[in-house]
């Protein structure tokens, strides 16, 4: 799954995302987690950080105003996420439900800049998204119109942020790899 | 699976959704392409139906095709379809695949503008989500034009979820669409203080992000961030605040002194290591930009190399490599401390992963020193040799040559070392560096003249050896190298020990395989070479050897004039036509040699890179101008002269032998030699430059060449590098005592020339004789060059665009652009946070108002100006005054605690103080706070405040005064003028913020220049009651209406009515349709294609006990009067078992009021207005009022959107404007309970029915 916050071709797309696993892939597992930038992916500003869970790999790619432990933090929460949304996600779970992680990562990060980096109101949020679909596939028949306001006004207050250790980021461009 | 497909293809537009083409994606792996091309055919058919949920599904799938590599710009279209589906399913799809797909050039994106603005009003928080998830990944210029109102409002939303996306948002927007900065930057600078910390991180983020790129705009922010900083608890909003603070300080030494303290707590007290680096770093930062030698900051410097030090040593090779990048930026300002842990970084070479490595190099880069450079140097080298992976090869060989070129070739002390490690460097296989060495060479040996007799050995050997380099044509980066090598054999024949052999292996055949641009090189040296070889030749009386090698040149010449390169062909056949020639002078037994090498004499300079640019335009000459008449339409041709003379940069690394005349090149030399005469740095070419190169070491150490092919990969035979190490180590020995015996006989030391330049410097360091006399050539630079070096800035930069003053106070054209009503929101909510002036104001206000209502009296009678100076001159004295009268106060509590004070003084001051940036960073005691202190002492949070501030005072002052008491003197002068304007700036700035949903305690004006009250001023010690604007619409046992009217400034003839509907019952209520009976004056906006006595549907559903908000659009033509219009809400009520149809008529009431917007104005503008005579006038008076006059400033600012322009005392003036344009100015004045009240106004009717309306608020109360 790669997710791009900056245009490129198909062909360039491609291309970022078989150049940097290459260059993940072979990185042994006691390195550090970041890569400095190629000319591909924008040149000395950009650093690409990555996680390596068993099969998995996730990469950011980001610029220098992001802290790089706080974006290996925030992988880490995109992990946890997937993983209390999927309930022990595995591979099979990313690979077959590409749209669901585009949604969760979407509560994320929007535009290439974090925008949400407490857990719990993103599984929130996601969970209310999907509660939403879930209501709407049940009501199928009924005029479409009218469908759309039914749940969202008895939404509980949202808790307030909780600091989970240390957190951030804004991310410009950012394949990410399952 | 095989039935699958076949089921597929039978009944196609069913059942395969994402999961089934991800699984025959899978199970497809041979024939992937084919088995994609027929999904693409199957979604091709899908799209064509018109069930949406076929489209969707058909989208979804494309998404995930796009994600593999494939091009679906062609179901553009469709996206836009499913993104229009009313279903948030749907919805969140398209939105998804057209944030994957979309770009700027997507023409469809026109087509969206109008639905993403209706899904960014939609009740649904989540279509306004996903639509500002989508949008911020498809923006265009023409989008964020567009939609900039609508996100704006979206700011204030009432949920967090949203307001943090919109905030984010903005971002993006601004980037496209730079005009909107201004407009919202003062409500994205509120956002800061946000309830929710999403929003707040956002907010932060944005401002970061904006803060990165221009920093200069967002230095008056920092009091705020600093208050942010030092009370946030969010690990990753401090991250961002200190990350822009290292932003921040380059620009304002003083708010590094400032941050110093509370970072280096932060580095104490934080567990969190990504807090813990970003502090260190922002301290470098600091450190950085105070550099002119603070000494009592040797500490911080200490504890930063300490951190990072640990860090470096941690096993986690995260935080390793961290640490060595934070080092490299101290490296920078403090080498020295740095270079105390080398051991560390050269240790960190070792290890195991590339950019852990690569970061160390780095800083080995700026570790260098004349001492170690050899050593380092061949440590790298080592490295070279074992490091696998051509990119870590390369860039340790660009370090390799950066290091050894850096500042000018400053650390180098012998060159002969050098151009070995050059040499051993082109053995390299398959670098792409090859003309990097290849320029090293051309460099040194053209601009250290001493060295130019071993350069041009070891360029023969190379060139003789020339197979090795290219045998393997994968390596063909450092054939490059043979570039050189050829250009400086042939340019200093004259040293070459056996030119005949080097023209020999030029001119082999195997070069024709060389790259065209290194083949037209060789062919002109050996021209060049020919020359030489003639020159010696012909001295020996026989003629038959020159002869010989004029037949060499004949025969082997024809080889290059076949050559497919031009340049190549063109320089052999001249070359070929040339020899000939010769060769028959030759053989009538004419001497040629002196001819010949005439061809060839002089000299080149190197120039500098930038030594065109600076050639400064003659006088009288017009670039621009035409030389000729352009030809009338032929653009490409246009262009071309242009290009050519920005293009003509000369490179002295390949520099072209031009020919020169010979008296240009007299006059040129006779140039350089005064300037070299001029030129401290240079080394004269004295007489003694042959003697010196023959006393130098270096030479009789060049070893004998030895042949050795049974080692194919190795150039052989050329001096290793690492014996000038051992060398280096003799010599200095040797020097050392020399130095000794000739201290003894006292005699200067003759051979340092260069080393006098740094005598300051240390003994080590100073020691080190070059091993060469050299002349380290300065490059050419034009005479009258123009000094500037502003180059190097990126027009092309999108957030060069974004560098806005936003300090500035808004512009009425900078309005956002505005279709639609949601404009109209910010302007209703109540309790603006005005500047929180307190009401007992303290005796220099009081003379301060008084002259301003004397001032007000001679602004009637037109003698403006006058007044202003006197108004100016008087404000300064008092200013001046007071702040005397404070800095005595602040006086007696430093001497008290001047000990204990530093640690906690920056934080209390500034929680207290945000607005005057200068003031804040003079450190000096903040006069309104102590003011405030006194008077607002019942307010608990005050009380806090009150108690902080001598401590404040005390703390800050001990920095300033003992330091630099007069110039603490002189700033406060200064201050008090800069204060006036920031004051009033601050007040504008104020002024613009439409809407705030909770006040700030902290916010307290100045010292109160001018003491404006704003919407819904509030004061400490008595809150406004709450108020709302929402009128009772209609109401039955079923359904609630209240509403609110507010006009839109951007469209003059539209209204916007939001109207709450609450369901009280316990039935759901559904369909509901709303309708006005039209009047001639006003219409109720319906969509396209609807009848005039259609009602609008209300786009959502009451559940039991909900209320929703929306929003209808009314067309007015006359605003002038009071108008009313009957209407019904339709609407079924659904119960369990039953529904049934109800109605509820209700009347809305627009009044006057409603079509005026609260619209700034400042005082300048206000009073212009006045004078202008276009306004009629009217007055009331209100009897009786009993409450406080704030409360009823509020309450007109708040019911009758009105803005506070100025306020003296008792009496304010106020102005709003109607949605027409319509002036209306007030000016309220009050005593013993009547409120009297003048008002002016270019539409009498209207002004008539407003000022009645006002009093009918006042009578209800």
């Amino acid at each position: 799954m790669s997710k791009f916050y900056e245009h490129y071709s198909e062909d360039t797309e491609q291309q970022i995302i078989r150049e940097t696993f290459h260059l993940v892939s072979k990185r042994d597992e006691n390195v550090c987690n970041f890569l400095e930038g190629g000319l591909l992916i924008g040149g000395s500003d950009y650093k690409l950080i990555y996680r390596h869970y068993a099969t998995l790999y996730f990469v950011f790619c980001v610029d220098s105003s992001e802290s790089e432990l706080g974006i290996l933090d925030l992988i880490q929460v995109f992990v946890e996420t997937l993983d209390k949304c999927f309930e022990n996600v595995c591979e099979l779970d990313l690979i077959f439900h590409v749209d669901k992680v585009h949604n969760i990562l979407a509560e994320m990060v929007m535009g290439g800049m974090v925008l949400e980096t407490n857990m719990n109101e993103i599984i929130m949020q996601v969970d209310a998204q999907n509660k939403m679909e879930k209501s709407e596939a049940g009501i199928a028949g009924a005029p479409a119109r009218a469908v759309s306001a039914v749940k969202n006004m008895n939404l509980p207050e949202m808790p307030r942020n909780i600091n989970i250790g240390d957190i951030s980021i804004k991310v410009p461009n950012l394949p990410s790899f399952k | 699976m095989a039935l699958k497909i076949v089921k597929g293809s039978i009944d196609r537009m069913f059942d395969k959704n994402l999961q089934d083409l991800v699984r025959g994606i899978r199970n497809h792996k041979e024939d992937e392409a084919k088995y994609i091309s027929t999904c693409i055919d199957e979604i091709k058919q899908e799209l064509k139906q018109d069930n949406i949920a076929v489209k969707a599904n058909a989208v979804c799938k494309l998404t995930y095709l796009q994600m593999l590599g494939y091009d679906v710009s062609w179901a553009a279209f469709n996206i836009v379809e499913v993104m229009s589906s009313s279903k948030f399913t749907y919805k969140r799809i398209g939105y998804l695949a057209a944030s994957q797909c979309f770009h700027e050039s997507t023409d469809v994106i026109m087509l969206t503008t109008n639905q993403i603005r209706k899904d960014l009003s939609s009740p649904n928080q989540y279509d306004t989500g996903v639509a500002l998830t989508g949008l911020s990944c498809f923006v265009t210029p023409d989008l964020a034009r567009d939609l900039a109102n609508d996100i704006m409002t979206l700011m204030s939303h009432t949920k967090p979820y949203i307001r943090k996306k919109a905030v984010l948002i903005m971002y993006k927007v601004f980037l496209k669409y730079p005009e909107s900065l201004r407009p919202a930057f003062p409500r994205l600078k509120e956002k800061l203080e946000d309830p929710d910390p999403g929003v707040q991180s956002a907010a932060v983020n944005v401002i970061c992000e904006l803060a990165r790129r221009n920093p200069k705009n967002y230095l008056s922010l920092a009091p705020l961030f600093f208050k942010l900083m030092t009370s946030s608890t969010n690990n990753w909003v401090l991250i961002k605040i200190i990350k822009l603070f290292g932003a921040l300080t380059p620009l304002e030494p003083r708010l590094g002194k400032k941050l110093i303290e509370p970072l280096t707590n932060l580095i104490h007290s934080t567990s969190a290591m990504s807090l813990l680096y970003e502090c260190v770093n922002t301290v470098i930062a600091v450190l950085i930009s105070l550099s002119s030698g603070m000494p009592n900051h040797s500490a911080s410097i200490q504890l930063c190399v300490q951190k990072l030090r640990i860090l470096i040593e941690d096993s986690d090779q995260n935080l390793k490599y961290l640490g060595l990048l934070a080092m490299s930026k101290i490296l920078k300002t403090h080498p020295k401390s740095v270079q105390s842990h080398k051991d560390l970084i050269l240790q960190c070479l070792d290890d195991k992963d590339e950019s852990i490595r690569l970061r160390a190099l780095d800083l080995l880069y700026g570790m260098v020193s004349k001492k170690n450079l050899m050593e380092i140097v061949k440590k790298l080298m080592l490295h070279v040799d074992k490091a696998e992976g051509t990119t870590y090869r390369d860039e340790l060989l660009t370090k390799i040559i950066d290091i050894c070129s850096q500042s000018n070739y400053q650390y180098i002390t012998n060159f002969e070392w050098y151009i070995s490690i050059l040499v051993e460097l082109t053995r390299l296989e398959g670098t792409r560096h090859g003309h990097l060495i290849a320029s090293q060479m051309l460099d040194v040996a053209i601009r250290v003249k001493a060295i130019r007799i071993f350069a041009v050995a070891q360029m023969a050997t190379l060139l003789d050896n020339a197979h090795l380099l290219t045998g393997n044509m994968q390596r063909n980066g450092i054939c490059e190298v043979l570039y050189a090598a050829a250009w400086i054999c042939g340019e200093f024949s004259e040293h070459l020990e056996n030119p005949m052999q080097t023209l020999e292996a030029m001119l082999r055949p195997k070069v024709a395989t060389l790259p065209g641009h290194i083949q037209a090189v060789y062919v002109q040296n050996a021209a060049k070479l020919f020359a030489t070889v003639l020159k010696s030749q012909e001295g020996n009386t026989e003629g038959t050897p020159a002869q010989e090698t004029s037949q060499l040149m004949v025969e082997r010449l024809p080889l290059f004039v076949q050559s497919a390169n031009l340049e190549v062909q063109e320089r052999a056949s001249c070359i070929l036509q040339l020899v000939k020639y010769i060769q028959k002078l030759q053989q009538k037994d004419v001497e040629v040699a002196e001819e010949v090498s005439a061809l060839f004499a002089g000299e080149l300079n190197p120039v500098a890179p930038k030594a065109q640019k600076k050639v400064p335009v003659p006088e009288g000459l017009d670039l621009d101008a035409w030389i000729n008449e352009p030809p009338s339409e032929s653009e490409s041709e246009d262009e071309q002269p242009k290009a050519i003379f920005t293009r003509e940069e000369p490179k002295h690394s390949r520099p072209r032998h031009t020919e020169v005349d010979e008296k240009e090149l007299a006059k040129r030399r006779e140039v350089r030699k005064q300037e070299q005469a001029n030129n401290p740095f240079y080394i004269k070419a004295s007489p003694s430059s042959q003697k010196v190169y023959q006393e130098t070491h270096g030479v009789e150490h060049i070893p004998v060449v030895q042949i050795d092919l049974s080692v194919p990969l190795k150039v052989p035979g050329l001096p290793m590098s690492d014996q000038y190490v051992k060398l280096e180590e003799e010599r200095r020995q040797k020097d050392r005592a020399d130095k000794k015996k000739k201290k003894k006989e006292k005699r200067k030391d003759k051979r340092t020339g260069r080393g006098k330049r740094h005598d300051s410097g240390p003994e080590s360091e100073e020691d080190i004789t070059p091993a060469h006399m050299v002349d380290i050539v300065t490059e050419e630079m034009p005479e009258n060059a123009l000094p500037s070096d502003d180059d190097d800035k990126d027009p092309n930069d999108p957030h060069k665009a974004l560098d806005i003053d936003l300090d500035k106070p808004l512009a009425d054209s900078e309005k956002l652009p505005v279709r639609s009503h949601r404009a109209a929101e910010a302007l209703k909510s109540p309790g603006e946070d005005g500047d929180a002036v307190s009401a007992a104001t303290l005796e220099p206000r009081k003379k301060r108002s008084k002259e301003k209502r004397e001032e007000k009296k001679k602004d009637k009678d037109g003698d403006r100006k006058k007044s202003k100076e006197e108004k100016k001159k008087k404000k300064h004295k008092h200013e001046e005054k007071e702040e005397n009268l404070l800095s005595g106060q602040a006086d007696e509590p430093v001497v008290q605690s001047e000990e204990s004070s530093q640690v906690a003084a920056p934080p209390t001051s500034t929680s207290a103080e945000v607005s005057d940036l200068d003031f804040w960073l003079s450190n000096a005691p903040v006069p309104s706070n102590t003011q405030e202190a006194a008077t607002v002492a019942a307010a608990a949070e005050a009380a806090a405040e009150a108690a902080s501030v001598p401590e404040a005072v005390s703390g800050t002052a001990p920095d300033s005064e003992p330091e630099e008491p007069k110039d603490a003197e002189m700033e406060e002068t200064k201050s008090s003028k800069h204060k006036k304007k920031k004051q009033k700036k601050e007040k504008e700035e104020k002024e613009k913020k439409k809407k705030k949903k909770h006040h700030h305690h902290h916010r307290h004006s100045d010292a109160g220049g001018e003491e404006s009250v704003q919407n819904g001023t509030v004061e400490e010690e008595e809150p406004l009651p709450s108020m709302s604007n929402y009128c009772l619409l209609a109401e039955n046992s079923y359904i609630k209406m209240v509403y609110d009217i507010q006009g839109n400034l951007q469209d003059g003839s539209q209204v916007v009515v939001s109207v709450i509907f609450e369901n009280k019952c316990d039935s759901f209520l559904k369909s509901m349709e709303f309708n006005v009976l039209d009047s001639l004056n006003s219409k109720l906006q319906r969509p396209e294609g609807s009848g005039p006595h259609d009602g609008l549907t209300v786009p959502f559903q009451l559940p039991p006990g909900v209320s929703n908000e929306a929003r209808f659009v009314f067309t007015m033509q006359s605003i002038v009067m009071p108008q009313k219009l009957k209407g019904t809400l339709t609407f079924i009520v659904k119960n369990d078992d039953s529904s049934t149809h109800e109605k509820l008529d209700f009347k809305l009431h627009f009044t006057c009021t409603s079509y005026l917007i609260s619209t700034p104005c400042y005082s300048d503008a206000f009073a212009k207005l006045l004078e202008s005579g276009d306004l009629k006038s009217s007055s009331i008076k209100l009897e009786a009022v009993l409450m406080p006059f704030h409360h009823l400033l509020a309450r007109i600012c708040f019911h009758h959107h009105f803005s506070v322009v100025e306020r003296i005392d008792s009496c304010a003036s106020m102005y709003s404007r109607t949605i027409q344009g319509h002036h209306v100015c007030l000016l309220v004045k009050t005593a013993d309970q009547t409120v009297s009240i003048d008002a002016k106004c270019d539409e009498p009717t209207l002004l008539g029915n407003v000022l009645d309306e006002i009093k009918q608020t006042f009578s209800q109360c």
